[in-house]
């Protein structure tokens, strides 16, 4: 039942595509040549303008691109001509550096604040008002004080990862069942062995949960941030092309971070069913 | 002589501020007793009366107002692995195995022993209470009564002097929480283990305890009594019904939980709080020939003897429940 419930909804997938693919070829596939023109300025308006084809490139157009793309991923021709391959290494290698030093500041930060009510209370003004800020916003500032693109690239993947893993760990530790943590006083385990063995697998589901919603959002700003600061990375490169003029690496480089995404999200989906318990 | 008592409460009260702030809400105060080494105490009292909050006190989860809980020579502060707690809801990390969960209790209490002690010494109490092969299997996968069982195992393992049980099979069904009640009995039998249990089953009480301390309602709760199990020491669950004394026994305390708690309530008619009226609800002789069903033995005598002045007052309580049973109620005033 349920397979082929898996089976007809992977047939209907694969049909969806089949039908968004004809339906952009259709609507990008020229028309002929349409009007008499000076041969002088049909020459300089290009096939675009001449035969009615689009701008926007056709799946073909960008199949071939992307096939070319991953045969050779990690070619390096000098600053403005990278493979894919190394621009998207670039990106991870920032992602998760940020988002390591995000998982270091933000769980041991949201165990004391979860613990201590004092703690939780003194920083929440603070939480309140550093969470709403974009964190494309603390750019400049980073270029400023770090003077280092890469670095600053860093610094706002940090920013804008610590706040979900920060609140879901706080909220995780927090919220740990009082009964467990009666059977840890009366079993006398103390306070390490409680935080360790009780509070943090207790909490470890909604903690995932937060570092999930924080390499999901990681992942969206990295492209914003690469195209601030430029250089190398994904972000970068799109928009590199984009000054290229080229829609088809475009559209391919867009094809290729929502695939890094959902690799990222189904590791992360992975972790989070590693530590979940049912009760 | 009865033993030197192994836990003293002492003038205990505890009170809690209102939610106005201005004045506390006094929960219970002026609660004395004692429970014996080896000795099995149910307090049964209506919801709210502080049950749940004396057994939180016992065990060091919670801090009285007034008063001392003195466990062997010490006032106690604080939790301990002596004063081991089964709760109602079994509180076992649902990410551990049975195995694990009873383990974490055992390397708490033994810090130098090697895992494989620590392993075998937890198969060891999940034998106890007949978990052989489920020692892997996580709490989700487990049935309530099982889960219950590793609750047990769990505070038995750590060799406790005391061993402190908050209502701990009421979220069972009959038949579960009759095989577990058989399961403690055995396992009681066998260790002569104090224990401390709440409960709210009349039934419950009369198998397991050998006394029963009765708490009038809250707030200000107080003991209002306390009740010798007159049942024979070598008592069967299915048998309970068969001894003479099953029904003066269940009548009294019935009688106190419909009526008796709440017109006790407020503290109004309470003797002396330090030393509560010990009642021995016994058949009469004419009564108990009437009732004795089959071949098992009446005990007209006291098992536990107090070396106390006795006074046998006339009682015609549950006559209700058992036409013609003339009951005769020994009141013993307490030693001081
Ligand atoms: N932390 C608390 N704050 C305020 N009131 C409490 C608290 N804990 C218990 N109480 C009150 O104490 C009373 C006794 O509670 P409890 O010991 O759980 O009763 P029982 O176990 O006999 O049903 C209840 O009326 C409850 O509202
Ligand atoms: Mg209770």
């Amino acid at each position: 039942m349920s397979q082929s419930l898996a089976l007809r909804a992977g047939m209907l997938s694969i049909a969806l595509l089949a039908a968004f693919l004809v339906l952009w070829q259709f609507a990008v596939s020229g028309t002929g040549t349409t009007q008499q023109m000076d041969p002088e300025y049909a020459k300089l308006m290009g096939l675009t303008a001449t035969q009615g084809k689009s701008a926007m490139p056709g799946p073909m157009d960008v199949g071939a691109k992307l096939w070319e793309h991953l045969r050779r991923p990690f070619y390096d021709n000098g600053p403005n001509d990278k493979g894919v391959g190394i621009q998207l290494a670039y990106s991870i290698a920032r992602v998760l550096t940020g988002y390591l030093f995000a998982f270091l500041v933000a769980v041991p930060l949201g165990f004391l604040i979860g613990m201590s009510p004092l703690f939780s209370r003194a920083l929440d003004p603070f939480i309140q008002v550093l969470k709403p800020i974009s964190p494309l916003a603390w750019m400049p500032l980073a270029l400023y004080t770090i003077k280092d693109s890469n670095a600053s690239a860093i610094f706002v993947i940090f920013i804008c990862s610590v706040w979900p893993m920060l609140i879901n760990t706080a909220f995780g530790v927090a919220t740990v069942r009082r009964d467990w943590l009666n059977v840890a006083k009366t079993l006398e385990l103390g306070t390490w062995r409680t935080a360790f063995q009780v509070i943090l697998p207790a909490a470890a589901p909604t903690i995932l949960t937060g570092m999930r919603i924080s390499i999901g959002i990681a992942w969206l700003v990295i492209v914003a941030a690469e195209m601030l600061v430029g250089g190398t990375g994904i972000g970068y490169f799109v928009w590199n092309e984009w000054n290229n003029l080229s829609i088809t690496n475009v559209i391919n480089a867009i094809l290729l971070i929502g695939l890094v995404g959902m690799v990222l999200d189904q590791l992360m989906a992975r972790l989070q069913r590693l530590v979940s318990y049912s009760e | 002589m009865s033993p030197r008592p192994l836990i003293r409460i002492e003038g205990l009260a505890r009170r809690f501020p209102e939610p106005s702030g201005k004045s506390t809400l006094t929960v219970f105060e002026d609660v004395w007793f004692t429970v014996d080494p080896g000795e099995f105490v149910c307090i049964i009292g209506h919801s709210g009366c502080g049950k749940s909050t004396i057994l939180n006190i016992l065990a060091g989860l919670d801090r009285p107002s007034e008063g001392t809980v003195i466990v062997g020579e010490q006032a106690i502060d604080g939790p301990s692995l002596d004063r081991a707690v089964i709760f109602q809801s079994h509180a076992l990390m649902p990410w551990l195995s049975a195995s694990r969960n009873i383990e974490l209790g055992i390397s708490s209490r033994h810090r130098n022993w090697s895992s494989e002690r620590v392993r075998a010494h937890a198969q060891k109490y999940l034998s106890l209470v007949h978990l052989d092969g489920s020692e892997n299997k996580k709490p989700a996968q487990l049935s309530g009564g099982m889960r219950q069982r590793v609750g047990i195992a769990r505070a038995l393992a750590v060799e406790p002097k005391i061993l402190l049980m908050d209502e701990p099979f009421s979220a069972l069904d009959a038949l579960t929480r009759g095989a577990l009640q058989d399961e403690v009995l055995a396992i009681r039998r066998a260790t002569e283990q104090t224990i401390f249990m709440i409960t709210h089953d009349i039934d419950e009480a009369m198998l397991l305890a050998d006394r029963i301390v009765l708490m009038t309602n809250g707030p200000k709760a107080r003991i209002a009594e306390i009740v010798e199990n007159t049942l024979p020491k070598d008592r069967q669950r299915t048998d309970l019904h068969k001894y003479p004394n099953y029904y003066p026994l269940r009548n009294h305390l019935l009688e106190f939980l419909v009526t008796r708690s709440k017109e006790l309530a407020g503290g109004v008619g309470a003797g002396d709080p330090r030393a509560p009226v010990i009642i021995r609800p016994v058949a009469s002789a004419s009564t108990a020939a009437e009732t004795a069903i089959g071949t098992s033995t009446q005990s007209s005598a006291p098992y536990r003897s107090r070396p106390a002045p006795t006074r046998v007052i006339a009682h015609a309580n549950g006559s209700a429940v058992t036409p013609g049973a003339d009951t005769a109620l020994k009141r013993i005033s307490r030693p001081t």
